[in-house]
């Protein structure tokens, strides 16, 4: 594998750009638009600052909608320059409205936000990654790169290939089969380091400092997880223009969650969407569940943990933003919770056998989620709820083995299918008939 | 005494460009005062007005998180290898 003798430089944005400045969240500090992700001055983190005059009088629901069938439609919103961005086919995944589960739940208006086919490495992170390879590209990098806890490794590889990018992703040793497969397959370098995902991206850090590649969610981080408001964008244009009362989201690093958060500020701010106050509700695994541990103590800082969950791919001890999520959960008069890992595969299952959907372990936490603020009236019947579904089943089929059926094997002949088919109407089945509606 | 310590990129400023850094100490706390001594500036950037470390920043003694140590008072010795690293996002 060649490395990238390139050192990145900066580059100025053309006129034609709405994106002016990396912006310190902590202390407002501004800096070029060029690959770092921390304020020099109080280590805080850089967030991509736009001029919004300029989106108010160019950005119309018309001039998006005639955009392409992609995350691209948003491109005045998110920070690349170039009118060819590495366009995968990626967002625009449908909004479910979910009235199966709404009825179980006790619910009327809830919506799936269905991730699970995002294209084309089956989770959210084909957002950020789209975004931040494009930006490698614009800023000069040949090799990009990546810690992950497994989406985001699928997502680098197969996008990195696409765009003929040389590729190194590192991830922590034991996670699912599929999601190191759905990486290898793309052909890049891979690093399964025996650690846990926080002492990957520590190391990843080290190596950020001395490679000289793109690390979409180290030096890139600032414009990647520009992607993640996406996910804000598609719900409201596809809510009819509105603002939903209430959105469940998962928590890993907390990143996504305050991006949607302000994915629907930016359409409020720029007129596309009428203000009106939204709720963010958060999902955790209780084997790593460092922001809910604290939303519930009411601190303002996290206590790193050392996960211990199937939910890998929410399995971040240290979590970056956990900070501002619990902020946003906090004035929003939303929740953050957490649940067990037998409820996460209840949650999947419940989720496949009402709407149909087979989400990843990350997905389950988020529909247990829902179902525990469900109960603790937590979330008002006529809300219109939006849950995220981040990610795909097929990528942690570990984690339900042994909690699903499993197939009747017959001869092929009528009255071995008969006599199979009369077992099969087990008093289980029987009794979720009765249940469900 | 010696402790190493790897120094992040946007504080490289202060180490004229180094990447790595001999200090001494037999505490966290110590080695800041080392740290400072050496690159004038750096505490100021690491610590808030209080002295605190800042939020954002991250500190391990041979890949562990002080924070499941003894946070600022984590006890060092001579070879040992402490890494200041920004807080990451990412999954």
């Amino acid at each position: 594998m060649t490395q990238a003798a390139t050192r990145p430089t900066s580059v100025p944005p053309q006129s034609s750009a709405t994106f002016r400045a990396l912006k310190c969240k902590e202390c407002s500090t501004e800096y070029e638009l060029k690959a770092m992700h921390v304020c020099e001055y109080c280590f805080g983190p850089l967030e991509v600052a736009y001029d919004y005059d300029q989106l108010r009088r160019t950005v119309t629901r018309e001039t998006i909608a005639a955009g392409p069938h992609s995350i691209w439609r948003y491109r005045p919103f998110l920070p690349v320059e170039t009118n060819t961005p590495i366009d995968v086919g990626t967002g625009m995944t449908p909004l479910v409205q979910a009235k199966r589960l709404a009825r179980r739940l006790g619910l009327k208006n809830l919506y799936i936000k269905n991730d699970a086919v995002n294209m084309p490495t089956l989770s959210f992170k084909d957002r950020v990654v789209s975004v931040a390879l494009t930006r490698a590209q614009e800023l000069g990098f040949t090799t990009v790169s990546c810690a992950s806890t497994g989406n985001l490794a699928n997502s680098t590889a197969a996008i990195a290939a696409h765009a003929g990018l040389e590729c190194c992703v590192f991830i922590p040793a034991d996670l699912e089969a599929a999601k190191i497969m759905g990486t290898l397959i793309y052909n890049p370098t891979v690093m399964a380091v025996k650690g846990n995902y926080d002492q990957v991206n520590r190391l990843c850090s080290e190596v950020a400092n001395t490679h000289g590649w793109g690390f979409v969610n180290i030096n890139l981080r600032p414009y990647y997880s520009e992607g993640s408001k996406t996910l804000g964008f598609e719900v409201a244009e596809q809510l009819g223009w509105q603002l939903p009362d209430h959105i469940v989201a998962p928590l890993a690093s907390g990143s996504l969650f305050t991006k949607i958060y302000k994915g629907f500020r930016e359409f409020v701010e720029v007129g596309l969407v009428e203000d009106k106050p939204v709720r963010f509700s958060g999902a955790q695994a209780e084997g790593c569940s460092p922001i809910a541990q604290a939303f519930r103590e009411e601190r303002d800082f996290i206590n790193p943990v050392k996960p211990s969950t199937i939910a890998k791919s929410l399995a971040i001890g240290n979590p970056a933003d956990g900070v501002y999520a619990i902020d946003i959960a906090r004035k929003t008069n939303g929740n953050i919770e957490s649940v067990t890992d037998a409820e996460i595969i209840d949650g999947i299952k419940l989720l496949a056998e009402t709407e149909g959907i087979f989400t990843e372990t990350a997905g389950g936490t988020t529909i247990a989620v829902l179902q525990k603020l469900v109960a603790a009236g937590k979330i008002n019947p006529d809300e219109t709820t939006v849950v995220y579904i981040t990610g795909n089943g097929l990528k942690t089929q570990e984690a339900i083995q042994g909690y699903i059926g499993e197939p009747f094997t017959i001869e092929p002949k009528l009255d071995s299918f008969e006599r199979a088919f009369e077992r099969a109407q087990t008093l289980d089945r029987l009794e979720w008939q009765q249940v469900s509606i | 005494m010696s402790i190493k310590v790897l120094i992040p990129t946007p504080l490289q400023k202060l180490t004229h460009d180094k990447a790595t850094v001999d200090c001494s100490g037999t505490t966290v706390a110590e080695l800041l005062e080392s740290l400072e001594s050496n690159c004038p500036g750096i505490k100021g950037r690491l610590c808030d007005d209080q002295g605190e470390l800042r939020r954002f920043v991250n500190f391990y003694v041979n890949s562990e998180d002080i924070r499941f140590l003894d946070g600022i008072n984590t006890a060092l010795t001579d070879g040992d290898e402490v890494s200041i690293i920004p807080a990451i996002a990412g999954g």
